[in-house]
């Protein structure tokens, strides 16, 4: 299935990260969002409140973001594709109903621009604070789907691209962007309708009366039938079984969780999605993600242009983490070096997956503003000692 | 039957009675998880003879809840239903509302769920005159979790949480609605079947936000901490302490612990609905007819 053409703005524009997101959304099928104001992330729901009147869509501004984030959940059973836009603090008051979303197997999605925390920390700035939250925030266990932009473009290409993986999977997707990605303004490729996949809704087959709407396929995902359509199903947030019926016990909870995440773990090989550049035989690797890739990149070439041997690894997909990838990485490298805009939290994912066979060293930064290139290759510097 | 003298013990074969509401109800889940002297099925039961009554395609009707006794009312119901987060129903049913305004959308939950924690989203879907349904079981206290104190709860009541008696102000539900801009607003009580099922109707035929409020025993955990007797006491009480007053102003609608309780229909006012309201807005600036196209899966 391809894009709706009267939504989408094919042409090269120049915009920035937040305004190619919202046309994201619109290639990609969304005709709603809820949300709530919150720098750095508001401009999307401008952009999208600007332009959904002219194409039959409804943007509405809630209350607060526990609103926001569930408005747009009823907006999905009413057969919308539907997202909804925040930072920091609103994030963390979208976490109960990121936890809905995974339970009922809502797809939708969650964009969160990332600014300094904890709290209300650095309304303006940039920060890469939340990718721990993104993977963990809501309680009890279950796996997650984020991507993560580092251009204005890749906030179209991606933001398609979550709403795609929330319909394949019935899972809720984040697009973790941070104020310095969300803010930057270049230039923007929009392609023509017919070249933009969309993935279609698993619509069941079933006739009222035959479904069950937790009945998982092959795939261990279930089939959706929205609301008004005779189905008469239940939906709840409560541990249920296939029929919807609470289970209360731990069977059911065994039954479905297990199968809610597994349904993102067998998949985590196609999800995981990165972009490795550099010499086979590397000393340095060089594993970042976001804004703080692009610093990277600075820092990679001075260091080759020192004659140093360096590759990088760029996560453009953080959720599921890409393990396999930097497992081969670390067996072929003395040194991985992690930059981000955090004190350490997605370069203990590396450490895991390097599992010991490269020194792993964080290059950690409270946030506020980027790397500067240089401490970045002080560490790669390091790494080849 | 015959007058042919029978065998003792012959299991006489009557024909299977029915009641009329069953096929409103998830017959395979009843019995239900609701206490003996509870009125939240004496509410479903109105709920479903008001659905009869309005001559709605039930197949259009969604039924969301947000958690408590109360929200346990979406799974018993033969309806699409939603059982949210607590006090988040309002805001799902905003969504469900929005992108397919076909839908006849209740939100069936309690005072807790929907005047406490989730205040704010009442005060809003009522500014915004969404043409939701709102019926708010008001049985005063906290009850799934064991009877703690709500912002509902009478003052001098003892609840699991005010062992001392409860001090803070009581919130007036039907004052508070209309502050915000509620366009059809009633109460009941549980003793009052026929008038609460004419509410219901009437709220459900309603184009606008409609506001029900049924008070309702909990013997289990208020009744019984405040030593008011069991259900049929409190049935007695509704009897005798309810005052009927239409039109009542809604600042003389407060209620306390052992006082009476004033009910009736408060509020009926015509107001532009939220999605007329945006259907003309959006046409008057596009210059052509606003039409939905939400629903794009």
């Amino acid at each position: 299935m391809h894009a709706d053409p009267g939504a989408v703005l094919t042409g090269v524009h120049f915009l920035n990260g937040d305004q190619a997101c919202c046309e994201g959304a619109l290639a990609a099928g969304a005709r709603f969002a809820a949300g709530y104001p919150i720098t750095p992330s508001t401009e999307i729901v401008e952009r999208f409140a600007s332009r959904a009147p002219e194409v039959g869509g409804v943007f509405i501004q809630m209350e607060d973001e526990l609103a926001a984030s569930i408005t747009l959940q009823g907006a999905v059973w009413a057969g919308a594709r539907a997202f909804t836009v925040t930072s920091g603090p609103g994030f963390s008051l979208m976490m109960e109903h990121l936890g809905y979303a995974v339970m009922t197997e809502t797809p939708c999605v969650f964009v969160n621009v990332m600014r300094g925390g904890p709290s209300t920390g650095l309304p303006t700035l940039p920060a890469q604070g939340d990718v721990m939250q993104a993977r963990w925030g809501s309680h009890g266990d279950y796996e997650i789907i984020a991507v993560c932009p580092n251009s204005p473009q890749e906030c179209f290409d991606l933001t398609v691209r979550a709403f795609n993986l929330s319909e394949r999977y019935r899972v809720p997707v984040m697009v973790l962007m941070d104020e310095c990605v969300g803010h930057m303004t270049e230039k923007v490729v929009i392609p023509p309708a017919e070249q933009i996949e969309v993935q279609p809704r698993r619509l069941t087959a079933k006739k009222p009366g035959d479904y069950l709407p937790y009945e998982p396929e092959e795939d261990l995902v279930p089939a959706l039938a929205h609301a008004g359509e005779g189905y008469r199903y239940h939906i709840t947030g409560v541990t249920h079984d296939e029929a919807g019926r609470l289970g209360v016990n731990a069977a059911a909870q065994d039954k479905l969780v297990r199968r809610l995440c597994e349904k993102v773990r067998r998949a985590s090989e196609d999800l995981a999605s990165y972009e490795l550049e550099g010499p086979d035989d590397a000393d340095v690797a060089v594993v970042s993600y976001g804004i703080t890739s692009r610093v990277a990149e600075r820092a990679v070439r001075l260091a080759r242009e020192q004659g140093l041997r360096v590759a990088k690894l760029r996560l453009l997909t953080i959720w599921p983490f890409a393990d396999s990838a930097i497992r081969d990485l670390a067996a072929r490298v003395k040194t991985i070096v992690v930059p981000e805009l955090n004190l350490g939290q997605l370069v203990r994912e590396v450490e895991r997956a390097a599992a010991g066979q490269a020194r792993v060293i964080p290059v950690s930064h409270a946030g506020g503003t980027v790397h500067r290139p240089e401490d970045i290759l002080s560490a790669i510097l390091e790494g080849v000692q | 039957m015959s007058n042919a003298v029978m065998e003792p013990g012959t299991l006489v074969q009557e024909p299977e009675a029915h009641n009329p509401v069953e096929p409103f109800l998830r017959m395979e889940r009843i019995p239900h998880i609701w206490c003996p002297g509870c009125g939240i099925g004496t509410t479903v039961n109105c709920f479903a003879r008001a659905l009869m009554n309005a001559g709605l395609n039930t197949d259009k009707v969604a039924v969301v809840s947000g958690i408590g006794c109360s929200g346990r009312v979406a799974g018993y119901v033969n309806l699409d239903s939603f059982h949210t987060t607590h006090g988040r129903a309002i805001p799902f049913a905003t969504g469900l509302k929005l992108a397919n305004p076909e839908l006849t959308v209740v939100v069936y939950s309690g005072d807790g769920d929907l005047a406490s924690i989730g205040g704010n989203h009442l005060i809003h879907a009522a500014r915004r005159n969404l043409d939701i349904k709102v019926i708010c079981v008001n049985n005063l206290v906290y009850a799934m979790t064991g009877g703690q104190t709500a912002a509902t709860t009478p003052v001098s009541s003892t609840t699991a949480t005010s062992p001392y008696g409860t001090f803070e102000p009581t919130l007036n539900l039907p004052q508070l609605l209309e502050a915000a801009g509620a366009t059809y607003i009633a109460r009941w009580t549980t003793y009052h079947v026929k008038q609460l099922e004419k509410a219901m109707t009437e709220a459900l035929k309603h184009k606008g936000f409609s506001f029900v409020e049924v008070l309702s025993p909990c013997p289990t955990l208020f009744q019984r901490r405040n030593h008011l007797g069991d259900g049929l006491a409190t049935m007695k009480f509704y009897k005798e302490h309810s005052q009927t007053k239409h039109g009542a102003s809604t600042a003389d609608t407060g209620l306390t612990k052992e006082g009476d309780i004033v009910v009736g229909k408060f509020v009926v006012k015509e107001r532009e609905e939220y999605i007329e309201g945006m259907t003309r807005h959006f046409t008057e600036h596009l210059g052509r007819p606003f039409e939905f196209k939400v629903r794009t899966c």
